[in-house]
């Protein structure tokens, strides 16, 4: 821009209308943006929807798998997600959360913690197949827990645990540092003043995470995949209560399983018509699922931001 | 936790100190019990490099390296057996190039949006749905792409067969936007806004302010961004699994079908090879290639992530 008084007050105008229209002209194209992504949403949901909503009877969640299309079902699948969930959550809510109670309460600043945190900060962003070949390496083949509900439970524990953490770690930065001053000052032990004032503050932020990491590990098809999980699955496995003592049975988790990403990713690779329609009715349940979970958690953080001022 | 036994006499000094010492060796114990827990996350990854190196060993023990990294066939199930990594790496780079081709510059404008034009409302209606997007279970959007797009491109690319590269890249690309968007809007809202005031003040709109000033100081945070995001698109396994074929292919013409290191780890997992095959050792050889490749993208992005938090 040149202060050269010989310049005329038009141009200076014009090229003000220039920068402005755009600077309009971007904003229309970042609303633009989002509308695509928003518009590739829309449209994965109509197609699932016109393709699958035939499907979605209560036979459907009823019946097991079949060589039949019309008479296939998800009984088998969305059983083995359910326990596949209560297993991974096992895994992941314990070792998670203290781990982030380590790391951001007792942890020394030195270098050694600073591998560990290098550490979860690389783990997040290992391929999940990844992790399934490493489930396929050790639990499979050294443990020798075949394709069980426990592998498979303990690989996605071990792949949404950096989402744990850092979800634990975040909510516990967010407590004042005076609530732990209070405690110490009424002689609280450590232990003591975590336990009774740290957690439970942090409590609702930890949920928030702990349901976004089981939302993305119900979705996780590649690490169940890779320990050979894509067996003909017509049966549960077995109860996990019993009629005679002692009541409570483990069997179940070493019990070979199928769950709903298997039980899609199956049915997507069959050429007939009828199986797709079978996908993506399953489909569409596992994105109900999905989005169920997600929807909760962002409620969970909007609610804690609106509750929660210190 | 030790509860105070009802007989301590509280002004003995003995009662309070063997009191003290239990509270001392309770707390020992639980810092023991949680450091312990913090180095499951360690041992994951020693478990991960271990497992990968020792089932490679045996495979380059079986295979030379040189062949691994130079021949150009992929048939390591055939009774002449080529194991030349190069086939399924052309599949893994070109898909990853179509999404990010897709993905950089719709997360970049995204979050140039969000960031610095959309009002306080428009983002908090916009992020919660641009969340849900990124927690799309990938095998949907691999079902996605084979039945809804691909019949799509195939109206206006004649000859398109039903398992294509294209059709995988593009929907992989809008599954990383909201990664990518939202790492770099959060680099941009992190650049204090006395910068942007100052532009504002020289009379800038908001378009240059972005564009002259947000970017550039926020330049580390959104190449992290990127590059995670490319470790992603690398990593990404059902999509290009389910959309465009496990057939190895070396190529980098994006409407054939072609096999990625991770559809093809998949595409072994799922039949029945025997425990200590050299068909079975691949997947690991094909697994460590691909750890290596995510480990330094995601060192960058770590290194590059840090640099920004340090500025401000």
């Amino acid at each position: 821009m040149s202060s050269a008084p010989t310049r005329d007050l038009a141009q200076v105008r014009s090229m003000i209308v220039r920068q402005k229209r755009r600077d309009l002209a971007f904003a229309v194209l970042g609303f633009a943006a989002l509308t695509l992504c928003f518009v590739t949403f829309v449209a994965l949901f109509v197609d699932m929807w016109i393709d699958g909503s035939s499907r979605l009877t209560a036979d459907f969640f009823t019946n097991f798998a079949s060589r039949r299309a019309g008479q296939a079902g998800i009984l088998a699948a969305w059983v083995g997600t359910f326990l596949l969930m209560i297993v991974t959550a096992a895994v992941a809510v314990p070792i998670g959360v203290a781990s982030g109670l380590y790391l951001e309460e007792y942890a020394p600043r030195n270098r050694f913690t600073a591998i560990i945190e290098i550490n979860i900060n690389n783990l997040a962003g290992v391929p999940s197949i990844v992790y399934g070949l490493l489930a396929l390496g050790m639990f499979v083949h050294v443990f020798g827990l075949g394709a069980s509900v426990l592998t498979a439970g303990m690989t996605l524990g071990l792949l949404i645990l950096p989402i744990v953490i850092v979800a634990t770690r975040e909510s516990i930065r967010a407590v004042p540092g005076m609530i732990r001053e209070a405690a110490y000052a009424l002689g609280a032990t450590r232990w003591q003043m975590v336990r009774h004032h740290v957690l439970p503050y942090s409590m609702p932020g930890i949920l928030t995470g702990v349901i976004i990491g089981l939302s993305r590990a119900i979705g996780e098809t590649a690490p169940i995949v890779t320990i050979g999980a894509v067996t003909f699955i017509a049966f549960l496995p077995p109860a996990p209560l019993t009629g005679e003592p002692p009541f409570v049975s483990f069997e179940w988790l070493f019990s070979p399983f199928t769950a709903m990403p298997i039980q899609i990713f199956n049915w997507t690779s069959r050429p007939e018509v009828e199986f797709q329609q079978n996908a993506s009715a399953a489909a569409l349940v596992l994105v109900g699922m999905t989005l169920l979970m997600n929807a909760i958690a962002i409620w969970l953080r909007y609610r804690l931001r609106r509750n929660l001022k210190w | 936790m030790a509860s105070i036994p009802q007989d301590i006499n509280r002004t003995a000094g003995a009662g309070r100190l063997a009191y003290s010492k239990l509270r001392h060796a309770n707390e020992r114990i639980i810092e023991w019990f949680l450091l312990a827990a913090a180095l499951v996350a360690v041992a994951t990854t020693l478990g991960i490099v271990f497992i990968l190196v020792k089932e490679s060993l045996s495979f380059f023990a079986a295979v030379p390296l040189w062949d691994f990294l130079t021949d150009d066939q992929w048939t390591p199930l055939f009774s002449d057996p080529h194991f030349g990594i190069i086939v399924l790496l052309s599949g893994t780079f070109t898909s990853s190039l179509i999404a990010l081709l897709v993905a950089i510059p719709l997360g970049t404008v995204i979050a140039i949006y969000l960031s610095e034009f959309a009002s306080d409302r428009v983002r908090e209606i916009w992020k919660p749905v641009l969340e849900l997007l990124a927690g799309i279970p990938t095998i949907i959007y691999g079902y996605f792409a084979l039945f809804f797009l691909t019949p799509i491109l195939q109206q206006f690319i004649p000859g398109l067969p039903g398992f294509n590269l294209l059709s995988a890249g593009l929907v992989m690309g809008i599954m990383i936007v909201p990664y990518i968007s939202s790492i770099s809007e959060d680099a941009m809202r992190a650049v204090p806004m006395s910068l942007r005031e100052g532009s504002y003040a020289m009379g800038a709109t908001r378009l240059q302010t972005a564009l002259h000033v947000v970017v550039p100081a926020a330049f580390s945070g959104i190449a992290a961004a990127y590059i995670l995001g490319i470790s992603r698109a690398v990593g990404e396994t059902m999509i290009v699994a389910v959309a465009a074929g496990m057939q190895p292919n070396l190529t980098i013409n994006p409407t054939e079908p072609a096999a990625t290191i991770t559809a093809f780890i998949v595409q072994v997992a799922k039949g029945d090879l025997p425990h200590g095959s050299v068909g079975y050792q691949t997947i690991f050889a094909a697994g460590l290639t691909l750890f290596l490749i995510t480990l330094v993208f995601n060192l960058a992005g770590f290194w590059l992530k840090r640099r920004f938090r340090e500025v401000y």
